[in-house]
């Protein structure tokens, strides 16, 4: 299939609401489009099975290159494998979710849902380019909207937020660039430097300039990814964004850097990665642990999700620091699974928070009374967080786990046992909120006067609720997708402790 | 008829009950919806009786052995060439005879239920909870691979969780269902290491691959295990106790107990099927599936026999002063879950040694029986008296007399009187600890005791003793569906002592010759008969002489009433330190130190930037003036320091 197709429709789709009258409009344009994008995206994997069992075993299908500048051999270039049409996945089922519970935006809608396409069209780019500045491109389109939908959309001190988010994500852009260019002047192919991704992977790149570069890609990215002590435009951010922008953000920007870390960073400086595997270990165990108990002592539930997106965002670049084929599958499904799950609860807590006005978890309480589809969905979307077989969350954290402990060494070792033990402490702190704001006894009279989820928004938790239990339960084909991928990663690391 | 391919269905069709109710229940079939889960488990209940008799008394055996057989499995996840998490059909004796207390016992529930839960509004939502428990607990008996059994571990604790908060109205409900899913999460973490610790070295995660494994001298897998070490202990001890804890966590051992007495708060149906007859026994469950290993390593199983022991004594000495008497029945039931462990513990690994596994076993399933009958009786006396206290109770056997009968028999075969189902097991346990532990032993005695003493107290306290009145709109002992599980519980408290466990349930596959000794049961029958007869002098009539004793004790008494302030310690370890001494300091840290550094960073810019915009002032003179100096500055350097 035509990868172009998953960039040019949210594009079209953006031009097209602008063209748009009224809410109604907008929103059936939005709606159709993120429903392509969903088709499309199943479409994807359908070909690519389709691909792969006609016996295409190459590393990358579906490639299409343009040339944009022939001088410093800059070229589009795009390409899936099964991590990429993974994470494109993902992101079409929190764009589609996004523009449901968007389904009554009043301000500026049109401005909004071309915003939030536009996002959509820099992540699907992202998660397929094989250049680097390709990728680079897509990743500032992906970053620059998430300032006015904040800004302009959001709620509470929206300014700082807005400004704290985009100047933590611009600076780590400004380091991402540093080390791409580091790379590009590392590279000699025929006497020439090269953007190219895989080009680059099949050579190998000097020791030093891996040493020097790495920290430049790895933070960068890691930035996006709420890596200690850079995660603190995560709390903010989310909770003054709207409703949709924190799906955006959590569910797919996040991801953004965990895959550039994975794809950029480790795949392309293996031996960096090797050497600096010991720090990325610590400073993911520190954001998980310490992620989770300062979770614990949040009150406003938007707070308690951000907080806890950075203890399992830690998974995803714990995962990736072991460096272990294992553990890389289990990042990239603790990717997707979290994705949708963080969509999820920010939708749920939108939901809520657009009824009673509140966010405070003490004002909340027995909502399960009134609302029962809400607060259902806000129940299973704890229990997937807290890492319940039958949703994804259990399989990505199993998988991370197993992966993890193959590697002996005793800081390895501590690190894992560290990463289990946050599974306790987000029990608590997931048990605390729900045991408050949902079961309990109403605590507002007002609140017997709500009403549940409207058709939109029951759609939109269906879709997601689908996908965290269709990972849970099947949890295979994803492995089966991901497993290639990260082996792919792993042989580039030379090291195979797995496969022993 | 070869009925094997049939029993995935037997998980599967609770499975099923649970969807069709979760999503449609409350909406349409509202008051169907508790004969649609009681069909299925009888679907269910069926087939488990249909397949213990094929495995029994048909093919199990081969050579006089029982065989372990696997009729199904596939992988489910791969997490890499040797590690997956296989969804399997383990079945042997062990699994089998689960099969049928689960599936049995549940059936009752779902009986009962049917009257107890009458006009109950969530009534759909509670019998879909049920179902998803039944299906849990299914697939944890069924395991045939470690992770597996994880799985359907956690997914048990939470529908545990789902039906203690089931009166989600009710904040004591909230918090009793939050404290169980946290206390049996904090044991599983060990469960989990565990599992990665004996999974690493045996490089398998399927039951039967790692047993053999880790119990061949020969193996190399084996021999990775016993020389890694930790802390001087090696790692197959390690991996075990750790795999044990989780066992304590479900099986509310001592110090993981807690959270049993407040489960308390969910429906009494529901404290008789989880917390007395099912989920609370995957504790020994879990020992007897690793068995051969924990034999093999010793060292483990000495751990399992002190935690059981000492959980045995703990418990029945809290039971004799608690007055609410469902949690007298918690006590009594995390007390003869200690009898289970320990009995675990002195066991050998086959042949007449193998008397402690079988007894276990043995206890194990005659304890479903009675505790879920004594569990069901409380339940009709509950919905009779509105009320839990014993204090609210007395001279009910003239309005409830088959609740009355039924309970009587539950305590009798509880307190080990013959011929009742207690008896038998409770004796080859003793029989067991006396041939391997003396200590054990007479703390087994001693327990049993006051095992009588406590279960009479209650027995005494409700039927006999003051009179009271039930409320004039009572329902009297309720409606059938109520009474006959009472009725068919009853005669299997009365008869399961004869059922041939010893033939059939025994570490080795291979029977156990077993016989009674009338000298050796005397000591133990006297003992109960003497906490019989105390219970009756104290508590038949009403009298103060309890009170006196109580006093008598005075700091005992009233730091056993308090269940040994093991509760209070708790809440200090957790609200004091970990939220006090780690949460707040992490979000104080996070909010002042790593955000006040990245605020005062763009702070920093703005003020250098501020500070500066003075320099671009658009007068040409001072770019001028700046402009000269600079040249006079490069020059310098060019000339005096690089060359």
């Amino acid at each position: 299939m035509n990868l172009n197709l998953l960039i040019l429709i949210p594009f079209i789709t953006a031009l097209v609401v602008l063209f748009c009258n009224g809410l109604k409009q907008v929103r059936t344009v939005a709606l159709l489009g993120s429903g392509l994008q969903l088709i499309l995206a199943f479409w994807l994997l359908y070909c690519f099975y389709e691909e792969r069992s006609a016996g295409n075993v190459s590393q990358m299908v579906f490639e299409y290159t343009y040339q944009w500048f022939a001088p410093l051999h800059i070229n589009f270039h795009i390409g899936v494998d099964g991590i990429s049409i993974a994470m494109i996945l993902l992101t079409a089922f929190v764009v589609i979710a996004g523009v449901l519970v968007s389904w009554s935006m009043d301000t500026l809608n049109k401005e909004f849902f071309f915003l939030l396409l536009f996002l959509s069209m820099g992540a699907y780019g992202f998660f397929m380019s094989l250049d680097l500045f390709t990728l680079f491109f897509f990743l500032e389109v992906a970053v620059i909207p998430k300032f006015l939908l904040i800004g302009i959309w959001g709620s509470g001190k929206k300014e700082y937020s807005a400004m704290k988010l985009a100047l933590m994500l611009m600076g780590g852009s400004a380091l991402v660039f540093v080390g791409l260019i580091g790379l590009y002047f590392n590279t000699n192919i025929d006497g020439f430097h090269s953007f190219d991704l895989l080009q680059i992977s099949k050579m190998k790149i000097p020791l030093d300039a891996q040493m020097l570069f790495f920290p430049f890609a790895f933070i960068g990215f890691g930035i996006f990814t709420a890596l200690f002590p850079f995660h603190t435009w995560v709390p903010d951010g989310h909770s003054s964004a709207p409703t949709a922008a924190s799906m955006f953000l959590a569910g797919i920007s996040m991801k953004l850097g965990g895959y550039g870390c994975l794809r950029v960073a480790t795949y392309l400086m293996p031996d960096a990665a090797h050497a600096y595997s010991e720090i990325i270990i610590l400073l993911s165990t520190i954001a998980i642990i310490y992620g989770a108990f300062a979770t614990l002592m949040q009150t406003d539930l938007k707070y308690i999700n951000a907080y806890s997106s950075i203890s399992h965002c830690g998974f995803v670049l714990l995962g990736i620091g072991m460096l272990t084929q294992t553990s890389i599958t289990g990042a990239v499904m603790q990717m997707v699974s979290h994705g949708l799950m963080t969509a999820l609860f920010f939708a749920a807590i939108g939901m809520i928070y657009s009824r009673t006005h509140t966010r405070m978890v003490a004002h909340l309480g027995g909502l399960l009374k009134v609302m029962p589809f809400i607060s259902s969905v806000f129940i299973i979307v704890g229990l997937c967080s807290l890492g319940l077989p039958g949703f994804s969350g259990f399989v990505a954290e199993m998988t991370i786990f197993i992966g993890s402990w193959q590697n002996p060494e005793t800081l390895y070792r501590i690190a894992t046992i560290l990463a289990c033990a946050s599974i306790v402490v987000t029990a608590v702190y997931i048990l605390r909120a729900t045991g408050k704001a949902v079961l309990g006894p109403i605590t507002d009279a007002h609140f017997n006067t709500l009403g549940d989820a409207l058709w939109n928004e029951k759609l939109a938790a269906i879709l997601l609720v689908g996908g965290i239990v269709a990972i849970g339960i099947l949890p295979f084909w994803l492995n089966d997708l991901i497993t290639p991928g990260s082996q792919q990663i792993i042989l580039q690391t030379g090291q195979n402790i797995l496969l022993k | 008829m070869n009925i094997y391919p049939y029993i995935s269905l037997i998980p599967l069709i609770p499975f099923i009950a649970f969807v069709l109710l979760g999503l449609f229940g409350r909406k349409y079939l509202n008051t169907l919806s508790g004969i649609i889960g009681t069909f299925a488990l009888g679907v269910s209940a069926f087939l488990s009786l249909a397949t213990a008799y094929q495995y029994f008394f048909v093919d199990g055996k081969v050579d006089g052995v029982f065989r372990q057989m696997i009729p199904l499995k596939y992988t489910w996840l791969q997490f890499s060439s040797n590690l997956s998490i296989d969804m399997g059909i383990l079945l042997d004796p062990l699994s089998v005879m689960m099969l049928v207390v689960v599936t049995f016992v549940s059936l009752m529930v779902h009986i009962f239920s049917l009257g107890y839960m009458k006009g109950e509004e969530r009534f759909a939502t509670y019998y879909s909870f049920l179902s998803l428990f039944t299906f849990s607990m299914l697939g944890l008996v069924l395991s045939s691979n470690i992770f597996q059994i994880y799985m359907f571990w956690e997914l048990v604790g939470v529908s545990s969780f789902l039906l203690i908060g089931f009166y989600f109205e009710k904040p004591s409900a909230v918090a009793a269902a939050k404290k169980a899913f946290i206390v049996t999460r904090f044991a599983d973490l060990g469960f989990l290491i565990g599992i990665l610790i004996l999974s690493f070295h045996a490089e398998t995660l399927d039951f039967q691959t790692l047993i053999a494994r880790l119990t061949d001298p020969q193996s190399s897998q084996l021999l990775s295990i016993t020389t890694a070490s930790f802390l001087g202990v090696s790692m197959l001890t390690w991996g075990l106790v750790l795999v044990f804890a989780g066992g304590a966590g479900k099986s509310a051992m001592f110090p993981l107990h807690i959270w049993l007495p407040d489960a308390m708060e969910g429906p009494t149906p529901v404290s008789a099927l989880i917390h007395a007859a099912t989920m609370v026994v995957a504790g020994v469950f879990l020992v007897g599936r690793l068995f051969p290993v924990f034999v093999f390593d010793g060292a483990a199983l000495i751990v399992v026999t002190y935690v059981g022991a000492f959980s045995a004594l703990l418990a029945a000495i809290i039971a004799c002063t608690q007055t609410d008497i469902k949690r007298v029945l918690a006590y009594s039931t995390m007390s003869q879950i200690g009898y289970m462990m320990f009995a675990m513990g002195v066991s050998g690994k086959g042949g007449e040694e193998g008397l402690g596994y079988m007894a276990s076993m043995f206890h194990l399933f005659t304890h479903a029986f009675f505790k879920s009958l004594l569990f069901l009786g409380a339940g009709a006396v509950i919905h009779l008296v509105h009320s839990n206290d014993m204090k609210d109770m007395g001279g009910l056997r003239k309005y409830m007399p088959i609740t009355h009968i039924t309970f009587l028999i539950a305590c009798l075969a509880i307190a080990g009187i013959p011929p009742f189902a207690g008896f038998f097991s409770k004796e080859e346990i003793l029989l067991a600890a006396f041939h391997s532990n003396k200590l054990v032993f007479f703390v087994a005695l001693f327990t049993s005791g006051l095992t009588a003493f406590y279960m009479f107290r209650l027995y005494f306290s409700i039927f006999w003793n003051k009179e009271t009145k039930p409320h004039s709109d009572s329902h009297g002992e309720g409606p059938i569906s109520m009474r006959i599980p009472l009725v068919i519980l009853g005669a299997f408290a009365l008869l399961a002592g004869f059922a041939p466990i010893a033939k059939l349930v025994t570490p080795d596959g291979r029977e156990i010759e077993t016989h009674i000794d009338v000298l050796f049961s005397l000591t133990p029958v006297l003992l109960a008969i003497t906490g019989i007869l105390l219970a009756l002098r104290l508590y038949k009539k009403e009298n103060d002489i309890a009170d006196k004793i109580a006093t008598a004790f005075g700091g005992f008494y009233r730091s056993a009433f308090k269940k040994f302030y093991i509760d209070e310690l708790y809440l200090f370890v957790t609200h004091k330190i970990v939220f006090n001494l780690v949460g707040k300091p992490s979000a104080w840290i996070d909010k002042n130190i790593i955000d006040g550094m990245m605020n005062k960073l763009a702070e920093g810019t703005a003020k250098v930037s501020f500070e500066i915009k003075g320099l671009q002032s658009g007068k040409v003179q001072g770019y001028a003036l700046y402009f000269f100096l600079g040249i006079m500055g490069l020059s310098a350097l060019f000339i005096y320091i690089l060359n």
